[in-house]
């Protein structure tokens, strides 16, 4: 096996001559796939790319500047989550499952949970304020989500600018995430049976300043970036795909809702009382990457309208439970800020010790060996940013998942990227795959 | 994957607390009328496909979902009908299941299915034997299906038939084995305290 | 590394560390390898004004390898990943340092399994390793600032070879960690 040395310019492998861009050598490649009379070349955007979003291999067969051919080259980030969670309590499959999309973890959390309350059959059981929090976590989370494709997907088509207007606008939905869930990223905040536990004080007037503050810093982004003739001129027309392709190829969330179809399963399968808020359904119908832009850049308004109207609801139910009642389920999550930081509170500590008999072996059961959830399958679709994010979970009545297999839109919505990209330039793919906005995370898992 | 006493024994539960163990029953086919749309669907298929008791093996309603058990060798047929009679245009993928203990259907393939214009879900499930696991592909029908049929063979090793590149994945190319099947151990090296280490999963000792 | 090595040692090669390590340590540029979760927090740090790392001197996060000195390695390695891992570091030029950015590249992290690299030091060799899942931006932005003071601190010619052949010594003698008793034994 001959070794491989970086530095080398080219090689002879079975496909044919190969070659290591080095730097500094643009004249002595070009001469040498000038010999080689090749009209096509073979060019590989590797998985370390600062354009492609995460470890995103593109192998580009290039005619001069078009493409003729464009593959994707994905797993660089399997991590094997879905076997682990098989070894992990069913409560513990959260904090698993939270790492996938990790621009979205609390849609990813609230897939798998939904789907755990359905093998339950507790859905109708948990508490209506666990739901309006669990959508209000949503919405932030794709206000959160949207920003960092936003401001990445204007990075990569050189715009800087908004990057940084988009991660100031992320910094203040995090500082809510910290304050309501004690992380900024991957909080493992929603558990089955409702979340880990209530807001606290000062929550509902943090919420209203950071949705007042982004509102009108909403603005500073819309302003560079829309009736912009350069990001029009680089986004407008590229990347089509219609609504057949989007069909056949399985793709939901913006790519569909540009074109023209107004599919939102929080409109037409509503989950977790989404029937029960005032929002619109952002479409476009010009199948394009500016389309796509548009779409994202309202939906940031339509979650602002759900987050305040999630926190008068969250205010009128004050003080009702958010786990579910069922103590064999529900996770002995009473926890208060001690001494020593955050632990069981020592009034749960008393009850389960001194009072309750039933307290303190529900606490250890659920500790130890975690509940049990009868046999069968479910499948659990909620709309995460990217798309229709379902999980589909099969249990042998045990306490461990027997199967867990998320179906993620990125995976599909990445298959779209030969489609849009063909016959195109290579500068197209690049705004291409920012529309698709895949997290390479869920992708991979 | 569990060698006499150690390593997971069925479930990956390997704590040892979990003493009681219920036999999981597999699901029986469920009786007319199925309630909500499902009766719909199914008269729907019948009409539209006269060899529905030849293929269908099970119709099963559990917890709000409909799955209808195939004979792999339909499976290509009932996609076309349900595609573009019964208006199904966009299927979520391709999830394996692996269940050592069925003997002669160890690989379940599940498809989950979704009817935009009628708003409707429903789940085929496909079951195919560890000695020849062949499942027709379903590229023709839903192109999505490509990437996942891929993933379901790296992870399980069920081979789908007139695929257009099957190939690994996830993995990388020279991987040998399917991770996700039960008999592939979950891997990891031992972590380390001071004094003492926690072996891995498949190494623990199994207190069934 | 040229002229400097060859200085003999004594009380001009320390004054010429010094001003190589101040130098270096002002201008240090990252490589963009983020991978999953911690990327996002690594992006922050770049591009979020209230963890700026301009103020560093590492804003220019340089896309080539062959631009960039420091490798933030931010997420989980998996086995397809780290082939890829190791020609990117190779292809940076010396002199260069790598941060095992959050819990995942320091050790394998949560994912102790068959397709998450145990530890990014099973790839390539490791300066300041970062716990944290993800680690906040402040964290990152410390881990910068002690690898600052190390940068500050190498030794280069001669006390260097000699700090290298101390460090192996004592790894090579040190107790696992599985056999070390700790505090009550």
């Amino acid at each position: 096996m001959t070794t491989f040395d970086p530095y080398a310019p080219s090689r002879e492998t079975t496909e044919g001559k190969v070659f290591s861009v080095t730097g500094g050598d643009w004249d002595s490649l070009v001469q040498e796939i000038g010999a080689t009379k090749e009209e096509r070349v073979v060019v590989n955007m590797g998985p370390q790319h600062p354009s492609t979003h995460g470890v995103l291999r593109l192998v580009l067969e290039l005619e001069g500047e078009t493409i003729t051919e464009v593959r994707c080259g994905i797993g660089y980030l399997h991590t094997g989550i879905e076997k682990n969670i098989e070894f992990r309590n069913w409560t513990q499959g959260t904090t698993f499952v939270t790492r996938m999309d990790y621009l979205s973890p609390l849609h990813n959390e609230t897939a798998y949970c939904l789907a755990v309350e359905k093998l339950l059959g507790i859905t109708n059981d948990v508490p209506e304020r666990a739901s309006v929090i669990r959508v209000m976590m949503m919405e932030l989370n794709r206000i959160s989500s949207h920003m960092v494709a936003l401001g990445t997907g204007a990075l990569e088509l050189g715009a800087m600018g908004p990057m940084f207007f988009a991660f100031r606008d992320r910094e203040t939905v995090l500082e809510i995430f910290e304050m309501i869930t004690g992380l900024r990223m991957n909080m493992a905040y929603v558990r089955p049976g409702g979340v880990q536990q209530d807001l606290p004080d000062g929550a509902y007037t943090k919420i209203r300043e950071g949705v007042k503050l982004m509102r009108k810093n909403f603005k500073d982004n819309a302003t560079l970036l829309i009736g912009n003739s350069i990001w029009m001129k680089r986004t407008q027309g590229i990347g089509y795909l219609d609504l057949a392709g989007c069909t056949t190829l399985g793709i939901t969330g913006p790519v569909l809702r540009s074109t023209g179809m107004p599919w939102d399963l929080r409109k037409v399968q509503p989950y977790c009382g989404y029937e029960n808020y005032n929002f619109d359904v952002v479409t476009a119908d010009t199948c394009d990457v500016y389309g796509r832009f548009l779409i994202r850049m309202n939906e940031l308004e339509q979650s602002l309208r759900i987050v305040e109207q999630c926190v008068d609801k969250l205010e009128k139910l004050h003080g009702a439970p958010v786990m579910v009642a069922d103590k064999k389920i529900a996770w002995p999550a009473q926890l208060a800020l001690g001494g020593d930081g955050l632990g069981n509170s020592l009034d749960h500590i008393r009850e389960i010790m001194g009072t309750s008999m039933e307290s303190l072996i529900h606490h250890f059961k659920l500790v130890t060996e975690g509940f049990r959830v009868p046999a069968g399958q479910a499948y659990a679709a909620i709309e995460s940013p990217r798309g229709e994010l379902g999980a589909s979970i099969v249990s042998d009545g045990g306490t461990r998942p027997y199967r867990v297999h998320f179906r993620e839109p990125s995976f599909n919505n990445l298959q779209a990227t030969p489609a849009m990209s063909e016959g195109g330039m290579v500068a197209d793919i690049v705004a291409a795959v920012a529309s698709i906005d895949p997290v390479m995370g869920g992708v991979d898992r | 994957m569990s060698d006499g006493m150690f390593g997971p024994k069925g479930t990956g539960d390997t704590s040892g607390y979990g003493g009681l163990v219920a036999k999981a029953a597999t699901a029986g086919s469920s009786e007319r009328p199925y309630g909500g749309y499902f009766d719909e669907v199914t008269d729907n298929l019948e009409r539209a496909y006269p060899e529905f008791s030849d293929a269908i093996e099970r119709v099963v309603i559990d917890r709000g979902e409909l799955t209808l058990h195939i004979k792999a060798k339909k499976l290509v047929e009932v996609a076309f009908i349900l595609r573009d009679v019964l208006k199904f245009e966009m299927c979520m993928g391709v999830s394996g299941v692996h269940y050592p203990e069925q003997i002669g259907r160890e690989l379940h393939a599940v498809y989950p299915l979704l009817s935009m214009t009628k708003n409707q879900r429903i789940r085929l499930e496909v079951s195919v034997a560890d000695t020849h696991p062949h499942i027709p592909s379903v590229v023709e029908v839903w192109a999505g299906n490509n990437w996942h049929e891929r993933e379901t063979f790296d992870m399980f090793g069920i081979i789908f038939d007139g695929h257009p590149g099957l190939t690994r994945i996830l993995m990388p190319d020279d991987w040998k084995g399917h991770p996700q099947r039960k008999d592939y151990a979950l891997g990891g090296i031992p972590v380390e305290y001071k004094g003492a280490t926690t072996p891995p999963p498949n190494d623990r000792r199994s207190y069934k | 590394m040229g002229l400097e090595e060859k200085i003999p040692s004594g009380f001009v090669l320390t004054t010429v560390e010094k001003l190589a390590g101040y130098m270096r340590k002002n201008s240090l540029w990252p490589a963009t390898f983020g991978l999953a979760c911690c990327a996002i927090e690594m992006m922050a740090v770049g591009s979020a004004a209230k963890y700026d790392i301009a103020r560093f001197g590492g804003e220019v996060f340089r896309a080539s390898p062959r631009q960039a000195d420091l490798m933030i390695v931010a997420g989980r390695v998996s086995n397809k990943m780290a082939p890829v891992l190791r020609q990117i570091y190779d292809q940076m030029s010396a002199p260069k340092w790598v941060i095992a950015m959050g819990a995942c590249a320091s050790s394998g992290g949560m994912f102790n399994n068959y397709a998450i690299v145990q530890g990014v030091d099973h790839v390539v060799p490791v300066d300041i390793y970062l716990p944290g899942c993800p680690p906040r931006p402040e964290m990152l932005l410390d881990a910068i600032l002690k690898l600052h003071e190390q940068i500050n601190n190498e030794k280069i010619g001669p006390n260097r070879a000699q700090i290298i052949k101390e460090v192996e010594l004592a790894a090579m003698n040190a107790k696992p960690n599985h056999q070390m008793k700790g505090l009550l034994a």
